[in-house]
């Protein structure tokens, strides 16, 4: 359908990848491409390296360890328009973060970032790593807890420090559980739409505009023009995601279930 | 080496430098998870004039439920004012069916792929997998004029096969994982008995499968309780779930803004994901990994 | 229950089972080559063989629960090939104890009489009974889960015996038990044999199992059937060095060498005489053969012309018997012997090897001379 020159009704008139030409010209299309890379990057480094530290640290039989883990977690369990409402609210300019610090003195400080067009991708960041870094947990403390407790005292035997041990042996045992907890978030991040439009809507201006939504208002604020585009974005987001996550981790599957199949 | 001979030098102190680290470093986190919940809860139970003039993180005054009374039936969206209640039983109605349908498509396709050697179950496998993996965003046009084509645009029945539809991949899984995991004799056992495919679904497979199908409810009540994106598309203005109308209450808002009936808003729609989670505890988590290892 | 049925001469009884010309195989990879197979009505048949040799598949024919790519099954005179399981007249037990998790004792014995539609008085009847053969009464009311391994393979042996079929099938029903409940339920399960006469085919790997248990044997081996015989033909005439290998605890001994004129074999040091050999053809000088003996068929012959003496290397107490470890030539064989007779490393003893024991392959094909 992205090759057509497409009205509501969609028709067959083949118009090559014209479309395809356009959308690369268009300036919101261009912010969003970008916002997503530079979220996606953000989030998923700081998500995973949360979310490790956080399991990793768990793991260390600390007191009151399902209690921690209900409160990493339990931000997961909310719709993404809950949490980008209240931090929109924790973020707001004149009554939120900033009227704190001002209020404890820090009358220098600005956190207004919410309104900084250069900034307020750094917001949605801050948001899906707190909705996430529990998932991430979770899914990290469940590989942990698989791991032969006898490999830490072969470290410790060995000499080799609790850190140490953590990246260098345990860390690569987790292989399964990183590439697991990448695909799960790689695709949120690709799909995230309720989270710009309850934060940010897009603002300020365009400056928070993500592939997702602008497929969405494409779709359906623009009428006719606008549709060829959306599914124009819809395709080369779908390929992407296809390219980056999904052919990956069936390589990895298949060769993983191909191992075990000879063992 | 010798294992009976005293240890020798002091004792090492328990409470290392690491350790000290660790037990700032997990409350420093738990505050930083916790505090946006927190706000929430003090902001809705706030008046406005004490929202302008203290901290967001200061306690309420006084106990006042006001916020949560305007935002659960006067709080406007567009024209009608009467609140978040509407969308709140608008989610309960697409949510009932929606579990029940995804969760019981899934467990019978789940039972297929596992136990009969069904003709495209490649295929359909392959196909599910990729629904699972791609962005919504790709399949909304065509559904839509799929269900205006059916006639089942715009209506309760119209979202309820959305998030069957959606459901059916990670339904599939969780279910085909779950019967994977039986012995195939057991199968076996009941062909020899005589039992066909629907009996030996509900007599002897599906009561074997009741704690995960817990898993797969936890699972698709959340997931559908929280979705915003397909209530929105497929649902129409009649039928519109909970986080839909809360976005368009806080949007709509005229005049000052009433941070108190937002946020009281924003907890309601947040209170029934948040009590499944409180309340299934492990359950959940184990929904989230069963989930997660997909394939 | 079966016992007295009387069969009518001339007609094909109830439980015989015959397989004709079947073949099997997964996509290009073959489980079974054209295996023909006949079971007499109340026979005890064995598959034995090792793992991955087509038994199991083979069984799993017989039941429906596999479909075959050619040939026919027949069961009591029928073609089964194209039927259901539960229309074969068959009963089937399986390895894992494969109870229905959910339901009672009495449930899982009664669910295939309720799906065949049979009158409650009946099924409890035949539960009754069955319970009180396998004597697991005072189970009936409990689910698997409170069951011990032994009692849910006696529930699973139940279940198949109230089905009253000609013909039960067992596909390794005993190697998920301990070796102590594995020979009683063995036991039990010959004795259920004995009492009911219904023909029985059951799937082992084990030696022991199937020499106890079959009236036949038939040992399996890549998709084939290599000797079918009573175990004592299995264990006494092995048609190849592969059966004579498989059958039989502790293992024949081989001694590899070659024919020599006048019906003498010749090794390593060795030099022995075949009078008395049984041979299925002729035995052409110069032939590469190995040589097999069964350690309790070398005797001691102190003072015997023909007895060799040969240095003992090692034994081995077993009981009421031992295993001696002596060496002949260049190899080391174990010889059975009462466990008071006096002996002490590096004795020279007189052994014997009688020919008419021996068991003679080719050495390349492996197959007996």
């Amino acid at each position: 359908m992205s090759l057509t020159a497409s009205r509501m009704l969609p028709n067959n008139n083949f118009v090559g990848l014209r479309q395809y030409a356009t959308l690369i010209d268009n300036g919101r299309w261009q912010v969003s491409v970008v916002n997503l890379a530079l979220f996606g990057v953000l989030f998923l480094a700081a998500s995973l390296v949360l979310g490790f530290i956080l399991a990793a640290l768990i793991d260390q039989r600390v007191r009151a360890e399902s209690l921690l883990r209900s409160v990493f977690l339990y931000p997961f369990s909310m719709s993404f328009i809950v949490i980008g409402l209240a931090w929109r609210w924790l973020l707001d300019p004149t009554l939120g973060i900033e009227k704190l610090l001002h209020d404890i003195g820090l009358t220098g400080a600005h956190f207004d970032w919410l309104i900084r067009p250069d900034r307020v991708i750094f917001t949605l960041v801050l948001t899906a790593v707190w909705h996430a870094s529990g998932l991430v947990m979770a899914i990290m403390l469940a590989g942990l807890r698989g791991i032969d407790r006898e490999i830490w005292n072969a470290a410790r035997v060995d000499g080799i420090s609790t850190w140490r041990t953590l990246v260098f042996i345990v860390a690569p045992m987790l292989r399964g559980s990183f590439a697991t907890a990448f695909v799960l978030l790689a695709t949120s991040v690709v799909r995230l739409y309720d989270l710009s439009v309850a934060t940010t809507n897009g603002g300020p201006g365009i400056a928070s505009e993500l592939p997702a939504k602008f497929v969405m208002d494409y779709l359906f604020d623009r009428g006719n023009i606008g549709l060829a585009a959306a599914a124009a974005a819809a395709a080369t987001t779908m390929l992407a995601t296809v390219a980056m996550v999904v052919a990956p981790w069936f390589y990895w599957q298949t060769r993983r279930s191909r191992q075990a199949g000879m063992a | 080496m010798n294992a009976t001979v005293q240890p020798s030098g002091r004792r090492p102190a328990r409470l290392t430098t690491g350790r000290i680290g660790l037990y700032a470093f997990l409350p420093i986190s738990a505050l930083f998870f916790l505090t946006p919940l927190y706000v929430m809860m003090v902001t809705s139970l706030k008046t406005m004039p004490e929202i302008r003039s203290g901290s967001i993180l200061s306690w309420p005054s006084a106990h006042n439920l006001d916020a949560w009374v305007r935002a659960s039936s006067q709080a406007c969206t567009g024209l009608s004012c009467n609140g978040i209640q509407t969308g709140f039983w608008n989610s309960v109605r697409i949510l009932v069916p929606s579990v029940a349908a995804s969760i019981a498509v899934g467990a019978v396709t789940g039972y297929t792929l596992s136990f009969w050697r069904a003709r495209g179950a490649k295929t359909l496998f392959a196909a599910l997998m990729i629904v699972a993996f791609m962005p919504y965003q790709v399949f909304i046009y065509p559904l839509v004029r799929l269900f205006a084509m059916a006639g089942v645009g715009n209506s309760l029945l119209g979202i309820v096969l959305v998030h069957t539809i959606f459901g059916l991949p990670t339904m599939t899984l969780l279910f085909r994982n779950h019967f994977a995991a039986l012995p195939m004799e057991l199968f076996k056992a009941a062909r020899v008995d005589g039992a066909g495919f629907w009996r030996i679904f509900l007599q002897i497979m599906l009561p074997m499968a009741v704690p995960i199908a817990v898993v797969a409810m936890i699972l698709q009540v959340t997931g559908i309780w929280n979705d915003f994106l397909l209530g929105l598309v497929f649902t129409g203005c009649r039928n519109l779930p909970m986080t839909v109308q809360l976005n368009n209450i806080v949007a709509s808002s005229q005049g000052e803004r009433l941070y108190n009936v937002d946020m009281a808003a924003t907890m309601l729609t947040a209170l029934v994901p948040l009590c499944i989670y409180f309340i299934s505890g492990r359950w959940f988590v184990r929904g989230i990994a069963a989930g997660a290892v997909k394939g | 229950m079966q016992h007295e049925l009387p069969v009518p001469h001339g007609l094909v009884r109830p439980g015989a089972v015959s397989l004709r010309g079947v073949e099997i195989a997964y996509g290009s990879f073959r489980v079974l080559d054209r295996l023909d197979l006949e079971v007499a009505q109340s026979e005890f048949l064995v598959l034995l063989g090792p793992s991955g040799c087509g038994k199991s598949t083979l069984l799993n024919a017989v039941a429906g629960l596999t479909e075959v790519d050619a040939g026919e099954i027949w069961v009591g005179g029928r073609n089964v090939t194209w039927k259901e399981p539960k229309d074969r007249g068959i009963a089937m037990v399986f390895q894992s104890y494969t109870l229905y998790p959910r339901m009672t004792v009495r449930g899982n014995m009664s669910f295939g009489l309720q799906v065949a539609g049979i009158a409650r008085a009946e099924i409890q009847r035949r539960v009754r009974e069955a319970a009180a053969m396998l004597r697991i009464e005072d189970l009936l009311d409990r689910k698997p889960a409170e069951l011990s391994g032994g009692q849910r393979q006696r529930v699973a042996i139940g279940r198949a015996l109230v089905r009253e079929a000609a013909v039960c099938l067992f596909d390794e029903p005993l190697s998920n038990l301990d070796a102590q409940l594995r020979t009683e339920l063995r036991t039990e399960i010959k004795r259920l044999h004995v009492r009911l006469g219904a023909t029985m085919i059951f799937v082992t790997h084990d030696q022991i199992e199937a020499l106890t248990l079959a009236d036949r044997i038939a040992v399996m081996r890549d998709r084939r059937i290599q000797q079918l015989g009573t175990p004592t033909e299995i264990y006494t005439r092995p048609v190849s060095r592969f059966v004579a290998t498989f059958v039989g605890c502790p293992a024949m001994g081989f001694i590899a060498g070659h024919l020599v004129e006048g019906r003498r074999f010749k090794a390593d040091g060795l030099d022995l005489s075949l009078d008395g050999y049984q041979a299925l053809g002729e035995m052409a000088a110069g032939r590469p053969v190995d040589l097999g003996i069964r350690p309790e068929h070398i005797t001691l012959a102190p003072g015997h012309p023909e007895a060799i003496e040969a240095p003992l290397e090692l034994v081995e107490p077993m009981g009421s018997d031992l295993l001696a470890w002596v060496r002949l030539g260049t190899v080391s064989l174990a010889m059975r012997l009462p466990a008071e007779t006096p002996l002490s490393l590096g004795d020279r003893l007189p052994v014997m090897l009688p020919a008419s024991r021996f068991n003679l392959f080719d050495a390349a094909s492996g197959l007996r001379i």
